[in-house]
């Protein structure tokens, strides 16, 4: 029994609700991810799990012990901010050394694991500098320092890359993997709205959208088995490509007409009882290749190309479909706007889902 | 805006020529003030202070000495002098009687009434002559017109300070002002972080209570706190207006000036920075402490300030909580006093008004700063 | 010299007296329930517990003077306003009766709503058009300076310096304050001007308007500094000339601080005392309502009644301005 362990945890600001029910498991030592659209309730979850916001309903443990109600100093985490929240009057040792001395440890002991951290990060020639005096990547490591000197249970991390530029942003990215791999048994909670942070580190990604988990996976099973259509969504870009469709033919595989008139069968069981209704047929753009031999899922007019190079973008305009369908092609095409287009895919990395929004293969 | 005015020429002009009158306007007067403090008293009630560099003529009298200061040279009884008592200056006219101070250029000879002759040179030297002895003991007056150069002179400023006091009242104000402006800092401070980081019941309401009492009047207070001190007096037997009755008032009336400047800029410091020292295991006195004090420097400088100027300056509560003698009346008490009893002594007063106003003229122009950033901090929000 | 060095001991005994009271009651409170060496479901507890008590240790001074030294004399000055002059014989509305068919009260009512139309309005017109005007010039910080200074002089200092300026001398011999020296260089005869009944209060006010036109400028100059550059270059492009990009562009961008301005000199005009007991005392129909009560206050050994009466009317004039501070107040915190 150890890790986290989230019941039905919920949080109201007076009347409304905004985390509404989470239940979770986080096993010790793993890394997960929380991510979701800006307001979907994933730092108000980080930030109640490290007792600095309250909980309305439910239960948080920590390591087998309910800690609803213990201040974060005594739940055994320590947090990176987004802002890196640096003490700016306090040199980087001071800095790291200040929840030691807090809780009255000795010289000896905040010297030794104040060293240490440093050392992990790279940090030491600076331990006299000012936070003012570094530059943003540093003071982040700064900030994470300061956490591995409490030595805590669970790393707690709020969206530490987001104010560090393009390139730093990778290079610290990378720095976190590695250290991640240096504490096997610390737990790390991880909050972003960037899929890629989320894909890269995660051993498993939490995916939240207004207050609720839509899934919990690892990286390649969100990209592969999207459990709805917020997740096929909201992982991968560009989106998945959803199109409107009717079952026709039930059982071990899935017979689907586009409203366009084209059919396709997706190895994919249905119950019976999804005949004759609407479903969603997803399929992601770069799973779409050009047709070649005058079969085609989908055909239209090109609205817009997007050549970046390595890919080329299409953007199609398809009969009975409201958003255009995407297709990323690799390699660079000359095709022009108007121009009429068909594209296929391979029906084994095709998606269904039912009129609510739910992946077939879960149900 | 840069765009607008660098386009026109004159338009530039004519900023900059308004700036400067502006400028003037504002700046003349307590100019003036300081000019005529350092001039010689008889020149700054006789002639405008703009004149200062210029020479004034004044009309003087003097006493020549009387028959025991006269000698007798080749049968003739000469009384010698200098009306200008060895000053700078020259005389341009002269005369003998308070009817006709200038009727005779300087140079010339006049006759007495008695028969003797009086002479008065450009450079003031003066000689009687006659040829008998003189007899009276009181010495002959002698009128002039004295083109004086300008004069300057911290003479004023040695008079007030000593023979009016000033120098007492001095230390008076700043036996007010030091503790009156240090204490309330600490006792705001601590409650302006528990109004901006604590959570508890009836937060919002004591800081709209802070708010309402920003613009209290304090004349509300006046009376029914000097009645409580009068009967507090009483009871100890003590007096009811002591240095200690002026501190407690100040600290209180400084207050929710200092609450709210504090709480706005406490309120803004970046909640993670709190939040990760909570997660550090700091609890709220600590991050007090260790946190927020150090990083409220600005502000706290702020109000020092404005605490500073506002004790120095006040004339209100001083008159109320504070006696009317020597060891009690503070600067501004004493130049409204010499208002009254010095009216038209410019150089009484002039010198005074500078003595009490140049220690918030140099805390202002040395820390300015700091007071700009606490007033927009005050009336603004955000700054 | 003893004086202020007793005075020193005393800052720093207050000073240390308040340390020693926020150390010693918060240690207190820590050992009283310890969140150390406990098991965790005590040692939360106690946190807990500690955490509600703390707000009012660390409130507990100020409310303290803010209660003895304000609050509670709003009221006591209330239930003055309705006795007598020694404060002992309930008079009912007596004391407010006698004000309002009080000439001196009345002349005083005039000449407050006289300042409190003058001076706002003077101090904010001008404090604006300086702030536009050196915002433009590259000397602007100093010019700023040196009009911002008279914040520092205290309203005496202030009124010395103007007495001076408005020194009259009978006509023929030389002026030697500076406004009769200009009138009679143009040809006009001098004039004892704080004397002039009607006319002096508009020579008082200008010693209040020439210290609060600084205070006006520094707010003005940061809120228009404040506006966005894009706003005033999209009217130059939009083709406004300065003018109308200064009335319609940059003052309703404004608004809330002219407001604001505007606002906080209305209160201290309401308040204003030493201004007019240096000048004139009240003389020549300049009085005003603070010097009024002040006078009530110890004239003949003080009647604590009537100059309770005029405080309640100074403050029923503050309360519109007061209760629109609580609502934009409370308003911004709820934006934060």
């Amino acid at each position: 029994m150890s890790g986290l362990l989230l019941t039905d945890v919920r949080k109201a600001y007076g009347p409304t609700e905004v985390i509404h029910g989470v239940d979770l498991e986080i096993d010790q030592g793993e890394f997960v991810v929380f991510v979701g659209p800006s307001g979907c309730g994933k730092s108000t979850l980080l930030r109640m799990i490290a007792g600095l916001e309250t909980i309305t309903d439910g239960d948080l443990q920590i390591d087998g012990t309910r800690v609803n109600d213990i201040p974060p100093s005594l739940r055994g985490i320590a947090m990176v901010f987004q802002s890196y929240a640096l003490y700016p009057h306090m040199t980087v040792f001071d800095n790291m050394a200040f929840s030691m001395r807090i809780a009255k440890a000795s010289k000896a002991e905040i010297q030794k694991r104040v060293t240490e951290a440093a050392e992990i990060l790279q940090l030491t020639p600076y331990l006299n500098r000012l936070p003012k005096a570094m530059s943003g990547g540093q003071r982040q490591r700064v900030a994470i320092g300061r956490a591995i000197v409490r030595d805590p249970k669970v790393f707690l991390f709020d969206e530490p890359l987001s104010n560090l530029d393009a390139a730093l942003r990778v290079a610290t990215r990378i720095e976190i993997a590695k250290l991640k791999e240096s504490l096997p048994n610390s737990t790390m909670i991880y909050v972003t709205h960037d899929q890629v942070e989320a894909m890269t580190l995660a051993d498993r990604i939490v995916v939240l959208s207004a207050g609720y988990i839509e899934q919990v996976g690892a990286p390649i099973d969100l990209y592969e088995k999207p459990a709805n259509l917020f997740v096929a969504k909201f992982i991968g870009s560009p989106a998945m490509n959803i199109v409107p469709a009717t079952a026709t033919e039930t059982g071990t595989a899935t017979g689907v007409t586009l409203s366009g008139g084209n059919g396709v069968t997706v190895p994919i069981a249905s119950p019976a009882t999804l005949s004759g209704h609407a479903v969603h047929l997803g399929f992601r753009p770069e799973d779409l290749s050009l047709s070649t031999n005058g079969s085609a899922l989908v055909s239209g007019e090109i609205t817009l190309v997007e050549s970046l190079g390595e890919v080329t973008n299409l953007y199609v305009d398809v009969a009975g479909c409201e958003e255009p369908v995407v297709a990323k092609i690799a390699g660079i095409h000359l095709f022009r706007r108007g121009e009429s287009v068909s594209l296929t895919a391979d029906p084994g990395k095709m998606h269904l889902f039912n009129e609510e929004g739910r992946s077939l293969l879960y149900l | 805006m840069a765009v607008a005015a660098s386009s026109r020429a004159p338009l530039t002009w004519a900023v900059h020529i308004a700036a400067l009158l502006l400028v003037a306007l504002w700046v003349f007067p307590t100019f003036g003030l300081f000019v005529s403090s350092v001039r010689d008293k008889d020149q700054i009630a006789v002639s405008g202070w703009w004149t200062a560099l210029t020479s004034s003529t004044q009309n003087q009298v003097t006493r020549a000495p009387g028959a025991d200061g006269q000698i007798e040279r080749d049968g003739v009884f000469v009384i010698a002098g200098n009306v200008l008592e060895g000053g700078s200056g020259s005389v341009s006219h002269f005369g003998f009687s308070s009817r006709a101070p200038t009727d005779f250029e300087a140079g010339e000879v006049a006759t007495l009434r008695d028969g003797s002759e009086l002479t008065v040179q450009e450079d003031g030297s003066f000689e009687i002559t006659a040829n008998e002895a003189f007899t009276k003991s009181r010495g002959q007056r002698i009128f002039y017109t004295a083109t004086a150069p300008p004069r300057f002179t911290l003479d004023n400023y040695a008079t007030v300070i000593g023979a009016e006091n000033l120098g007492q009242s001095f230390i008076n104000s700043m036996t007010v002002t030091i503790p009156a402006t240090v204490i309330p800092i600490l006792i705001a401070a601590f409650a302006a972080y528990a109004l901006a980081w604590m959570r508890f019941p009836g937060r919002a309401l004591l800081i709209a209570g802070v708010v309402g009492l920003l613009v209290v009047p304090l004349q509300m207070s006046l009376i029914p706190l000097l009645s409580a001190y009068n009967t507090i007096g009483a009871f100890f037997g003590v007096p009811a207006k002591t240095y200690l009755g002026i501190w407690l008032a100040h600290t209180g009336f400084g207050l929710p000036l200092a609450i709210y400047l504090l709480r706005n800029y406490i309120a803004g410091l970046p909640s993670e920075i709190m939040e990760s020292a909570r997660v550090d295991g700091a609890n709220d006195f600590l991050i007090f402490v260790k946190i927020v004090l150090p990083l409220s420097f600005p502000a706290l400088a702020s109000f020092a300030i404005f605490q500073f100027l506002w004790v120095w300056n006040d004339l209100l509560v001083a008159m109320v909580f504070l006696g009317a003698q020597d060891d009690e009346l503070v600067l501004t008490g004493r130049l409204v006093n010499l208002l009254g009893s010095r009216g038209g002594d410019w150089e009484i007063l002039t010198a005074s008004a500078f003595i009490t106003i140049i220690v918030p003229l140099l805390v202002f122009f040395s820390l300015q700063r700091y007071l700009v950033r606490g007033l927009l901090a005050g009336s603004v929000k955000g700054g | 010299m003893g004086q202020l060095l007793s005075a020193l001991v005393i800052m720093i005994l207050g000073v240390g007296g308040c340390a020693l009271y926020f150390l010693g009651s918060n240690v207190l409170l820590d050992k009283l329930y310890p969140a150390k060496g406990q098991d965790t479901e005590v040692a939360s507890r106690n946190i807990n517990r500690v955490n509600s008590i703390r707000p009012w240790l660390f409130l507990g001074p100020a409310v303290l003077f803010l209660t003895a030294y304000l609050i509670y004399p709003v009221f006591d000055s209330l239930r003055l306003s309705f006795h007598d002059r020694s404060g002992d014989t309930f008079v009912g509305l007596g004391n407010y009766i006698w004000m309002v068919n009080d000439p001196l009260f009345r002349e005083s009512m005039f000449n407050n709503m006289l300042w409190l139309i003058v001076v706002p309005t003077a101090a904010t017109f001008f404090g604006l058009v300086i702030a536009a005007v050196t915002d433009r010039i590259w000397w602007g910080n100093i010019a700023k300076s040196l009009i911002f200074m008279p914040m520092a002089i205290s309203f005496v200092g202030a009124s010395v310096i103007w007495k001076f300026v408005y020194d009259y001398r009978g006509e023929g011999s030389e002026q030697i304050g500076i406004l009769n020296a200009v009138v009679t260089a143009f040809g006009g005869a001098p004039q004892a001007w704080i004397t002039l009944p009607f006319w002096n209060n508009f020579f008082l006010m200008v010693i209040l308007i020439w210290i609060q036109t600084g205070f006006a400028m520094v707010i003005l100059s940061a809120a228009l500094r404040g506006i966005s550059e894009e706003t005033i270059e999209a009217a130059v492009i939009d083709g406004a000339n300065p003018v109308q990009i200064f009335f319609k562009i940059m003052i309703p961008q404004i608004w809330g601080t002219i407001a604001v301005v505007w606002t906080t000199i209305t209160i201290l005009v309401l308040k204003v005392f030493d201004i007019v007991l240096a000048m004139t005392n009240g003389q020549w129909n300049s009085q005003v309502l603070a010097n009024l009560m002040f006078d009530w206050m110890f004239r003949g050994g003080g009647d604590f009644g009537r100059g309770a009466a005029i405080a309640i009317v100074i403050m029923v004039l503050v309360i519109p301005i007061m209760v629109w501070n609580i609502r934009r107040a409370n308003a911004e915190m709820e934006g934060r």
